[in-house]
């Protein structure tokens, strides 16, 4: 994103330097990445709510169902307030290497001349907006069914403070990872890395849901979770494509492969599910779809097509085999894959996107070494992970002391919808 | 009088409804029940969690006949509920004590 105008164009920094700059604004606003922008914008949305929100809601249990719903929903109206009061300062605000300052809290500034690059900076901070929203959402994965609902307020409410914010800022605020020549187009590292090992993390210091995995815990529709599925691909043209802040010809290339490595990585799930299984599931499928999203999404403005293909077959393999074969072997509940499929995915496209930019394997071109580049990723994915890990196990902890994680076992076995919310998510009886 | 309680396979259920009315039996109540008995359940898988189902999905109909209906109208299940494979279900009839319309109080065979 911002990284990628700094490495890609003079005119581009020298643009975003203006807006950055009070006095300084003589950057133009083009009304056709302004359009496209505010499409992408609302693309992102889209794939929170509704589409990952269907997309979890389906693999709960009924009783469930709403819970999950709920929480993306909140989370969604939540970081919204929390990004316009400081949130947005701390990511984009002029600041250290390491987090922005608190200039644009309450979004001082960002007034209807505000330009960021070629569009309005209230465009430029509603589409950052729609990343905090997913990545917290995703985390929501790796501990559904479980989890008390307030502590998940208080939970994301710290953890977009002081984890994606700063992440944020590392990698396309101007930060140190972005400055070392870390690549990451839209959020390999900054979303799903980060949501991934959030989600680990919190998976493993709550503990299993009761009776994981002895007890059948099968997805009450299957349907939705496939509808939730196809708009998250939907969504995901926005949210590759639009990182490019423009429309324009990098943002064609990044929707090209979003479209080739996510039908790839879903073909590769269904395969090994086919041939280790011997039948092709719908759940195989769409996972390998969402894998192949997550890994394509920090190379999407550096690869071309067949790279995004490799990475497409890759993503939908090692996504398959830490699912399916690494989580039942080390045995935490990762209840919806959040670390399998976001966590996995994106450390294998990080590390794949230092391969495939390079240019004599059809991508955009680097400035350094396979090898180098290669070596740069594992400096931003190990970071990540460090940092988001260490965080987010002192927040759990601290959280789980003062008001507790974790819905009583009784509650837990009635369900959280009925529990927690007074709603049941369906009521299907007749004549009720 | 005989109730007559069926146990079959849900996509049965039509063909089974149609012969019981061609046998004269004039009313029924359908039930989605579980259950198993020497048909195996089966296995699901969601993400390599493998889920072993013991009770199958089975339609349940009892319909309460006068005792001249009974054999027609078991022969009429047994006919088109068969299709051969374990898992097919089976017919019960036991004795009806009693019947009564609730509209009109008619009771016994005139009830049915």
């Amino acid at each position: 994103m911002l990284n990628n105008i700094f490495s890609r164009s003079r005119a581009a920094v020298f643009l975003v330097l203006a807006a950055l700059i009070p006095g300084m604004a003589v950057a133009q606003v083009d009304s056709g990445d302004t359009a496209w922008m505010m499409t992408s914008t609302a693309l992102v949305l889209f794939m929170t709510i509704p589409g990952l929100s269907l997309f979890y809601a389906g693999m709960v249990r009924a009783k469930n169902a709403l819970s999950v719903m709920m929480q993306c929903f909140t989370i969604c109206c939540l970081m919204t307030v929390l990004w316009v009061l400081y949130v947005y300062s701390l990511a984009f605000g002029d600041g250290s290497d390491y987090v922005g300052g608190l200039g644009k809290a309450f979004m001082a500034g960002v007034g209807v001349d505000a330009v960021s690059g070629t569009i309005p900076e209230t465009v430029f901070s509603m589409f950052q907006l729609t990343f905090a929203i997913i990545t917290p959402a995703l985390i929501v994965g790796a501990f559904a069914e479980r989890m008390k609902f307030s502590a998940m307020l208080w939970f994301m409410a710290i953890w977009v403070s002081v984890v994606y914010a700063p992440i944020a800022h590392w990698v396309w605020g101007g930060g140190w990872l972005g400055n070392m020549g870390v690549l990451d187009f839209a959020g390999g590292t900054v979303v799903h890395i980060n949501a991934g090992i959030a989600g680990l993390v919190a998976a493993i210091v709550m503990g299993k849901r009761r009776g994981y995995p002895q007890l059948p815990m099968k997805p009450s529709n299957l349907v939705l979770t496939m509808v939730g599925a196809a708009m998250l691909w939907v969504g995901w043209f926005g949210f590759n494509a639009g990182s490019e802040l423009a429309a324009d010809g990098v943002a064609g290339m990044a929707m090209a492969v979003t479209q080739i490595a996510t039908a790839a990585a879903a073909l590769t799930w269904m395969l090994a599910e086919w041939k280790s299984h011997g039948k092709p599931s719908a759940l195989g499928l769409v996972s390998g779809a969402v894998a192949g999203l997550v890994a394509i999404t920090p190379a999407s403005g550096f690869v071309g097509p067949m790279g995004a293909l490799a990475i497409g077959i890759a993503s939908g393999l090692g996504c398959y085999l830490a699912v399916v074969k690494v989580k039942r072997a080390f045995g935490y509940d990762d209840s919806l894959d959040a670390f399998g499929v976001h966590g996995v995915g994106g450390v294998i496209g990080a590390i794949l996107t230092g391969v495939f930019a390079d240019a004599g394997l059809g991508g955009a071109g680097l400035d350094v070494s396979i090898a180098s580049q290669v070596g740069t990723q594992l400096v931003g994915i190990a970071a990540t992970i460090i940092y988001c890990g260490v965080v987010s196990f002192i927040i759990l902890k601290v959280l789980d002391n003062i008001i507790g994680l974790r819905v009583s076992e009784q509650d837990e076995q009635v369900g959280l919808d009925l529990v927690l919310h007074d709603e049941q998510g369906y009521n299907l009886n007749l004549g009720s | 009088m005989k109730l007559i309680t069926s146990v079959i396979k849900p996509f049965k259920l039509e063909d089974v409804r149609e012969a019981l009315a061609e046998a004269g039996v004039q009313g029924m109540t359908v039930t989605e029940v579980k259950g198993f008995g020497r048909q195996k359940g089966h296995t699901e898988l969601y993400r390599g969690a493998e889920y072993s189902v013991d009770f199958v999905p089975k339609t349940k109909i009892e319909a309460a006949v006068p005792d001249a209906l009974v054999e027609a109208a078991v022969e009429a299940i047994v006919g088109v509920a068969s299709t051969g494979s374990i898992g097919d279900g089976k017919v019960f009839v036991s004795d009806l004590v009693q019947a009564t319309r609730i509209r009109t109080g008619e009771t016994g065979d005139q009830a049915l």
